[in-house]
């Protein structure tokens, strides 16, 4: 924690005056590289949790029942037609970031990789009194709106489960079909 | 010859030692042992240096001296580069300190993590606070890349199975585990407020041993916070050390509160030290103020004074304060063998070079 004894100016403050001076600079842009979409229904997303929350364990279904058209097409082959769909689906409803391994059910639907830190166990502990993000002063923050989210959800504790760190080896990849295949397995091993 | 009687938390075969492990801790530090003792711990932070110079770490923490059961050794707090947690911490346990070694996510990825862990470990370093760390923004260098590869939680969890299962997080065996006492940060005075206590609960559920707050200046809110904090049973798995610290001027809280990321200062406050006549002594005494409320809330189980570039008045604070209760901390102070040596040096230092010649000259002379 950084602090100004009231007569000093720290190096962080003239390093900001200084850029201040260079060039314009839009207020939502973050050192963390990401695109923000124009049409985004991120925050609709978290009012209709519910919804959402419900739509999905249907959706999720409804893939599962679809395993062996999958397995027919082969799953490496489908991943292409389906991460296409699904990133421009979730990129409009949740701002996705195509991490590859969603937990929008245990984030209120919102998407944790849109906070600037990418936290995914909860909100770091600079939240403006706001509730607006610490890097991005006008964006709310991700975790503000998850325990919002969270709290219309049926299941509303599943914000507590710990989370894994994400496997940036998966970025890019269809979390839709894994989550599938997975769960075809799960019960291929059940019911042999 | 003074002879000094061995501290209660000191191992007799050398201070950089760590001590024998007790049954029930998950380290051989003495933080961990004050706190299950039930003893009220006060920890400091380290103002870390912009220098290379060993001894610049050494007078800072000399000032802590007898009066803290831990130093914090920040990692580029508020993103500003300074000397490297991992670096003061070499030099503190050299020195027989407590060092609380900081880790932030935001500028290492978790194999450097990993590995400094065990370094750190190695080196004798007893407790480890995780956190996510503040966004480069914050800093005095905001052009450099964010890593934020783990978050404060899961690193909580990395270490723990480190610790507990001897292993990496890719499953790889330690031959010995590093064995840490947990930490990590709670901020009660940010959003969302109805979810803090849960968020705590999930850091104790990953494996956080100890908390330490941000700066509290609204004891009220603590106070809400706190009974959320007892209804789910957390103060009794987890010890929690609330934050605070001494504001300089009105013009630095005013700063503060505008500048560093969620530290929440009423207008009350700032109003009551801006009528005072010497800002500095009334700074102090609000400090000293709100660690006598905070020491009788329930559940609290020290204090962590950050007097950043106030450092001196930290032993002032927690004298006037009364917290240790006429406990003294660890206190870096020779062994009996090392008087002795002290009491022979200039006999070892200096051998007699006096050569027959000069006896004869000597008694000639005279």
């Amino acid at each position: 924690m950084s602090t100004n004894d009231g007569t000093a100016v720290t190096q962080a403050t003239l390093v900001r005056k200084a850029r201040e001076a260079l060039a314009y600079r839009p207020a939502d842009v973050s050192p963390q590289r990401r695109v923000q979409r124009r049409y985004t229904m991120r925050l609709w997303s978290v009012r209709h949790a519910r919804f959402l929350e419900w739509f999905y364990a249907r959706f999720a279904d409804f893939f599962l029942a679809l395993h062996p058209v999958w397995q027919a097409i082969g799953y490496s082959r489908a991943e292409k037609p389906v991460k296409f769909v699904e990133k421009h689906v979730k990129g409009l409803m949740f701002d996705c970031r195509m991490c590859g391994q969603c937990v929008l059910s245990s984030t209120g639907m919102s998407c944790p990789m849109n906070c600037p830190k990418q936290l995914r166990n909860g909100p770091c502990g600079g939240v403006r009194a706001n509730g607006n993000c610490e890097v991005e002063p006008d964006m709310p923050c991700v975790w503000v709106k998850a325990w919002e989210g969270s709290q219309r959800m049926r299941n509303s504790d599943a914000i507590l489960a710990v989370q894994k760190p994400v496997d940036q080896s998966l970025r890019e990849t269809s979390a839709w079909l894994r989550v599938t295949a997975l769960a075809a397995a799960e019960r291929g091993k059940a019911a042999p | 010859m003074i002879r000094h009687s061995l501290q209660p938390d000191e191992n007799p075969e050398g201070v950089h030692l760590p001590l024998d492990p007790l049954p029930g801790h998950s380290s051989r530090g003495r933080l961990e042992r004050i706190l299950r003792r039930g003893e009220f711990a006060v920890t400091a932070e380290l103002n870390p240096p912009d220098s290379a110079d060993p001894q610049d770490v050494y007078d800072r923490a000399r000032v802590f001296d007898g009066w803290v059961d831990g130093i914090n050794a920040v990692d580029a707090s508020g993103a500003n580069c300074h000397m490297s947690s991992m670096g003061i911490c070499a030099l503190l346990t050299r020195m027989g300190y407590a060092p609380i070694m900081q880790i932030a996510c935001r500028d290492r990825n978790r194999i450097a993590i990993q590995g400094d862990v065990l370094g750190a470990a190695a080196m004798g370093v007893c407790n480890m606070l995780c956190l996510t760390g503040d966004g480069v923004q914050a800093g005095d260098q905001p052009g450099a890349k964010p890593v934020f590869d783990l978050d404060s939680t899961s690193l909580l969890a990395t270490i723990r199975t480190m610790r507990d299962e001897a292993k990496f997080l890719s499953g790889r065996k330690l031959t010995t585990p590093p064995a840490v006492f947990l930490g990590a940060a709670v901020n009660p005075f940010a959003p969302p407020h109805e979810f803090r206590a849960l968020h705590l609960a999930k850091k104790i559920a990953a494996g956080a041993q100890f908390v330490q707050s941000q700066y509290c200046f609204d004891v009220a809110m603590l106070k809400e916070f706190m009974k959320k904090v007892r209804d789910l049973g957390l103060h009794e798995k987890c010890f929690i050390l609330i934050g605070v610290g001494p504001l300089a001027s009105a013009k630095t809280a005013r700063w503060i509160r505008n500048n560093v990321p969620g530290v929440h200062i009423p207008d009350s406050l700032i109003a009551r030290l801006e009528g005072a006549a010497d800002q500095k002594n009334e700074g102090k005494r609000i400090c000293i103020e709100i660690i006598n409320e905070v020491k009788e809330i329930e559940g609290v189980a020290g204090i962590h004074v950050m007097a950043y570039r106030q450092e001196e008045y930290v032993a002032e604070i927690v004298h006037e304060s009364g917290v240790l209760r006429g406990r003294r901390p660890w206190k870096r102070e020779p062994s009996p063998d090392q008087m002795a040596v002290v009491e022979r040096l200039d006999h070892l230092l200096e051998p007699h070079s006096e050569r027959p010649a000069d006896m004869v000259n000597k008694v000639v002379g005279q």
